[in-house]
């Protein structure tokens, strides 16, 4: 065996301790300038659990108000804000924060990599979310938070009937908080795909990395929905744009479909990543391989595929006609066959194998039984007469509770107390575990189940109060208790987590005789030298494996550059293909993101000057931080393994960085769609269209503002191919420059031919969604012009080679994105509008 | 108020698939977690991966999900069926926190009333759903499910109880501040009763029958209670808020929020923001305890 490893023994003298040296955290307050994946993913964790616990409280205030009927602790005003912010913050603050901060700090370490491809990114998504969550949570403490619920419903969120700052702390807030979540989902995408250890192919690729992939796809094309609906909402709040205003042949459903196209996939981006680790912890447990491995991969991938297809069974009770419901109807009980098919999965692998009973494997078990409740109420539901009776009632409550807390929650905690070791070689203890275990699982259930018969009784969700005699006062008392016992299993967690948190690092080994790498030794490069693999379970299959990467026999044992780098592999095999540089410590995403928070909340409290100026900084340090990658120096090639010699860096589909810009523009061009599917849903609606009092430009506009757009595309086609062959870059440039032209005067003619033909976005919802697909358009032209200026600068300052090109590389990408986003948004509404 | 005790066409059809629906599910969780501690027990024991994953994870599911969707589309058929051309139409309206009810008598009068509706047993009675401000939900479980009120579409719901009774309703749509406190009644009549109360609702308010009643209509008009509310025979510019023409006549005030009689009348009037905080209605406790008690004292004769 040891013939064939990569690297041959002895190694140079002092190759560990450049890498060590090349990976050492900063020191201190220096700290929060971290950008290695076993930081950020630990303060990500960490401040993740922060939240839970927050929105946790917030529950037990909830549960407080209602343990008695006509209680008065909380104000119908005060409930309605609570009952919000315990939503809101356990889904985007808690929930996927959480799942991304896990597998930002695991999935390097199980893949073999030393760190994901862009962590600075990570840093900034990372940074972004803690500041502009915090100040998101602390409007409760000034009375000033959203009330309309979590899923924010217009009219009741629109400006006449939540006049108050509360919403637009929701639309801005949450609506930057989704960007970090997608910011992560790019990096973990791009992670999973190429920074594989070597012969980890896509079957041999740990579960949890399958999970978080479809997940982080389903974050790609989910999250810009809503994006596009708060834009819109708040558009509607700050301009009087009635998309939502029946009056002025808007409609409130419009917000619905938006929600729920991300809503519904965001319950499985939550529990997909859940099931992963429990795919992962399972087999563990068992001592004995995962059941069905195959099987559990198209069953994750089929879920993510038929979560888009449920998000109306959101909405069966508002009257969208019983036939299309039907459909929305039988995907929600196909969808239940894939979690299905993990179930009996699971359970054939515990069958299988011989179950030690630790204490992830109580929560793993827990989380069996809370999650098969849940799935089975969840087909209840799904039925359509059943659902009209316990829509918006506590059955629903019941229901969702099952399903997330059993089906994130309880795999989360096994999670913790599973790869606890990872942290500092300490596990957390055995004998307040099973106390944890025992509040948690026992309070959750009495918290929980008694509130399915009091939904059944009749009880709403979302009321502050009841009345004494309708029968649900000692279920609700039941379920307060459950609520408080639930919570002192968290607090009594949290203090064992601290307490080992705090004790000194040492080497954690593998104490649960784990399969998977993330076990083999690690320091903060991850392994000394990174794993060839050639099974699925690799711990087990290659008994000498870790001694063999510790000893520096694998693939790039030390470091080349003196600093931090990472191997690239091919998608689907594995093989090395190049070299990656990584970025190392530094201020500019803590800078970016801290300029980011800043211009989204204090936009919210309309301080417009210093949001701008806040914007800027944010603008400035990613430029800054930019400007040093995609550099000629590290170019070449070199050493890393014996015989092998990788380029360093690689350019065009070559190169990572431009996989990630292409997952941009499916993001720029979702937000889009969105956009376009309101437009067409107003015009539908409307009885004529173009509305009375409105119309469309005449054709020359349209065509004018269309050929400048492809005459701009071409010269940055010809500029990419002139960077090829030719020294000289004057003719370049002036391509460039000429595009930025096109592109600036194509939106600018689009907007004055609407002008013209008498645009009033304020007088009825199709001309609003005219002028927000234009205001799209404009955004996105923006970010092309602020590019164009990027390619220029670099290309005076020496920058832009043939070698070094990811920077044009991009941003013609971004150019034919826009191209093809301008001419369908141009067309369309022209097209709607002289024939729909 | 629960669905489990139904008394409607639709709300039988639902108990009887929420039945099935609990006893399947029961059956299954009671095996899936059987076959669970089964396999904890198992030391290394033989498993036909074919077995499991294509037995238990697609075939069981997929058989047990068909047969299902089939029972439930044959049950819930007659759910969906169109109704008679003549059946009754009631429009009920949704407002911030209470519900506008409107009827049309044979002679084409219109008898508007809130929080409350009467219907005539035995036969199928058509809810045209609307509303004006923000998204409610009309719902009665006792007779059927529910269906949101959106502003700017008119939805439909079909009653049709099978006995007589006042069976509670409420808000299910998260509606505002008071979306707790937004309940109703539907009270069903038999036939001949029904169109006993109807013709009485389609009359004027009654004449004033006591000096102290006398004296609390001329405080309604005077406290301008009339810019809101409309009493058919004495003013009938408000629309605001809800009609009380017959006031006296329904079972609570604040839609649902108390039990009506004229003691609750008063507290309602002079301290609606303590009982139903940000209702869209002052509270009047700081004017004339006398004329307060005369208002409450007329409202609640006006049966």
């Amino acid at each position: 065996m040891s013939t064939s490893l990569p690297s041959s023994l002895p190694r140079p003298p002092a190759e560990r301790e450049a890498l060590a040296r090349a990976w050492a955290p900063p020191k201190g307050w220096r700290l929060f300038s971290a950008v290695n994946n076993t930081h950020i993913g630990l303060f990500y964790i960490a401040t993740a659990l922060v939240f839970f616990v927050l929105a946790g409280i917030l529950g037990l205030l909830m549960r407080a108000q209602l343990a008695v009927p006509d209680n008065t602790l909380l104000s119908a005003q005060a409930y309605n804000q609570v009952f919000t912010m315990h939503g809101t913050v356990m889904m985007f603050l808690f929930a996927v924060p959480m799942v991304e901060a896990i597998a930002v700090y695991l999935l390097p370490g199980m893949l073999g990599a030393r760190d994901l491809p862009f962590p600075r990114l990570s840093a900034y998504a990372f940074w972004a979310y803690a500041i502009g969550g915090l100040a998101f949570f602390c409007t409760i403490f000034f009375g000033a938070s959203p009330d309309g619920g979590w899923y924010m419903y217009p009219p009741l969120t629109g400006k006449e009937y939540s006049p108050g700052i509360g919403a637009d702390w929701w639309l801005l807030g949450i609506g930057f908080i989704e960007i970090s979540a997608i910011a992560g989902a790019i990096e973990l995408i791009i992670g999973i795909l190429f920074t594989r250890a070597p012969g980890m192919t896509l079957m041999k690729m740990p579960i949890f990395a399958w999970a978080m992939l479809v997940s982080a796809v389903m974050i790609i094309f989910a999250f810009p929905a809503i994006i596009a609906g708060t834009l819109l909402l708040e558009l509607e709040r700050a301009f009087d744009w009635p998309f939502f205003i029946a009056a002025r042949g808007g409609d409130p459903l419009l917000w619905q479909h938006l929600f729920w196209f991300f809503g519904h996939p965001e319950v499985y981006i939550i529990f997909l990543p859940a099931a992963g680790m429990v795919s992962m912890m399972v087999p563990t447990a068992a001592q004995s391989g995962l059941v069905g491995h195959r099987a559990i991969v198209y069953a994750l991938i089929a879920v993510g595929f038929i979560s888009f297809a449920l998000w109306a069974h959101h909405m069966f009770t508002a009257g969208l006609g019983v036939m299309s419901m039907g459909f929305v109807a039988a995907a929600s009980f196909a969808v239940a066959i894939p979690s299905a098919v993990q179930v009996f999965s699971w359970i054939a692998t515990f069958w299988k194998g011989r179950v030690q009973f630790n204490t992830f494997t109580l929560f793993l078990l827990g989380f069996h039984f809370i999650f098969v409740l849940g799935g089975l109420t969840g087909v209840m539901v799904a039925v359509l007469p059943f659902n009209w009776q316990v829509h918006d009632t506590y059955f629903i409550v019941a229901h969702l509770h099952y399903v997330l807390i059993g089906g994130a929650v309880f795999p989360v905690f096994a999670g913790f107390y599973y790869w606890a070791p990872v942290m500092n070689g300490h596990q957390l203890s055995k004998r307040l575990g099973r106390w944890v275990f025992g509040l948690m699982f026992f309070g959750f259930n009495l918290a929980f189940f008694p509130m399915h018969i009091t939904g059944i009784l009749g009880m709403p969700r979302r009321v502050y109060t009841y009345d004494a005699n309708l029968g649900w006062n000692g279920l609700n008392m039941l379920s307060t208790i459950g609520a408080f016992i639930f919570a002192a299993g968290v607090v009594l967690f949290l203090w064992d987590a601290v307490r080992t948190a705090l004790k000194e690092k040492r080497e954690h080994g593998n104490p649960w005789n784990a399969p998977t790498l993330e076990w083999a030794t690690q320091g903060d490069y991850g392994t000394r030298s990174i794993a060839q693999i050639d099974s699925l379970e690799p711990l087990w299959d290659q008994p000498q494996l870790t001694q063999e990467m510790e000893a520096g026999q694998h693939w790039l044992p030390g470091t080349i550059t003196g600093g931090r780098e990472t191997l690239i592999t091919s998608v689907v095999d594995a093989v090395p293909r190049h070299v990656l540089v990584l970025p190392t410590d530094g201020w500019p995403p803590f800078i970016a993101a801290l300029g980011t928070a800043g211009f989204f909340l204090l936009l919210t409290v309309e301080w417009v000057g210093t949001a701008f100026a806040f914007g800027t900084v944010s603008i400035a340090a990613i430029c800054w931080w930019l400007w040093f990658t995609d550099d000629v120096a590290h170019t070449g090639h070199a050493v890393v393994a014996d015989g092998v010699s990788l380029p360093m860096g690689a350019s065009g589909p070559a190169s990572h960085s431009w996989w990630a810009m292409v997952i941009l523009l499916c993001v720029n061009a979702t937000v889009f769609a969105s956009l376009l599917f309101a437009h067409l849903h107003v015009a539908m609606a409307a009885d004529i269209c173009p509305p009375f009092g409105s119309a469309l430009p005449p054709m020359v506009w349209p065509v004018l503002s269309a050929a400048l757009m492809l005459l701009g595309a071409g010269a940055m086609t010809l500029a990419r191919v002139r960077l090829d062959g030719h020294s000289g870059q004057a003719l370049l440039r002036l391509m460039v420059a000429f595009a930025m032209g096109c592109a600036a005067a194509s939106v600018s003619i689009d907007i004055l031919g609407h002008w013209r033909a008498g645009l009033e976005p304020t007088a009825q919802a199709w001309s609003a969604t005219v002028a927000a697909l234009l205001s799209w358009q404009g955004f996105n032209v923006g970010l092309l012009l602020v590019m164009g200026g990027y390619v220029l600068a670099r290309s005076f300052c020496g920058k832009l080679q043939a070698q070094a090109r990811a920077t044009l590389d991009n941003s013609w990408l971004m150019w034919l994105g826009v191209t093809a986003q301008g001419l369908m948004g141009t067309g369309a509404v022209q097209l709607i509008g002289r024939w729909g | 108020m629960t669905m489990l005790d139904p008394v409607g066409l639709a709300s039988h059809t639902i108990a009887g698939i929420a039945w099935s629906l609990f006893v399947g599910s029961t059956l299954i969780f009671a095996g899936v977690m059987a076959l669970l501690v089964f396999a904890l027990q198992q030391r290394a024991g033989k498993v036909n991966t074919r077995w499991w994953i294509v037995g238990g994870g697609l075939v069981f599911p997929a058989v047990v999900l068909s047969i299902l969707m089939v029972y439930t589309a044959v049950r819930s058929a007659q759910l969906t069926r169109a109704q008679p051309v003549d059946a009754l139409v009631i429009t009920v309206v949704g407002k911030m926190w209470w519900w506008a009810v409107r009827y049309r008598t044979p002679e084409g009068t219109d008898v508007v009333l809130a929080n409350e509706i009467h219907i005539p047993v035995n036969q199928p009675v058509v809810i045209g759903l609307s509303s004006t401000d923000v998204i409610h939900s009309f719902w009665v479980p006792q007779l059927g499910g529910k269906m949101d009120m959106v502003p700017g579409r008119t939805n439909q719901l079909v009653l049709h109880a099978t006995a007589p009774g006042v069976y509670r309703g409420q808000c299910a749509e998260y509606c505002g501040e008071q979306h707790a406190r937004m309940a109703m009644h539907v009270v069903a009549h038999t036939p001949a009763d029904f169109n006993i109360w109807l013709a009485a609702q389609a009359q004027p308010a009654r004449a004033s029958f006591s000096p102290l009643a006398a004296l609390g209509r001329e405080a309604f008009v005077a406290q301008r209670c009339t810019a809101c509310h409309t009493v058919r025979g004495v003013s009938e510019e408000g629309r605001l808020g809800p009609d009380l023409t017959h006031v006296g006549s329904r079972l609570h005030l604040g839609a649902g929020t108390l039990r009506n009689d004229a003691a609750a009348m008063q507290r309602w009037i002079a301290h609606v923001q303590q009982v139903k905080p940000g209702a869209r209605m002052p509270s009047f406790g700081d004017r004339d305890a006398a004329a307060l008690e005369a208002m409450a004292a007329w409202l609640d004769a006006l049966k």
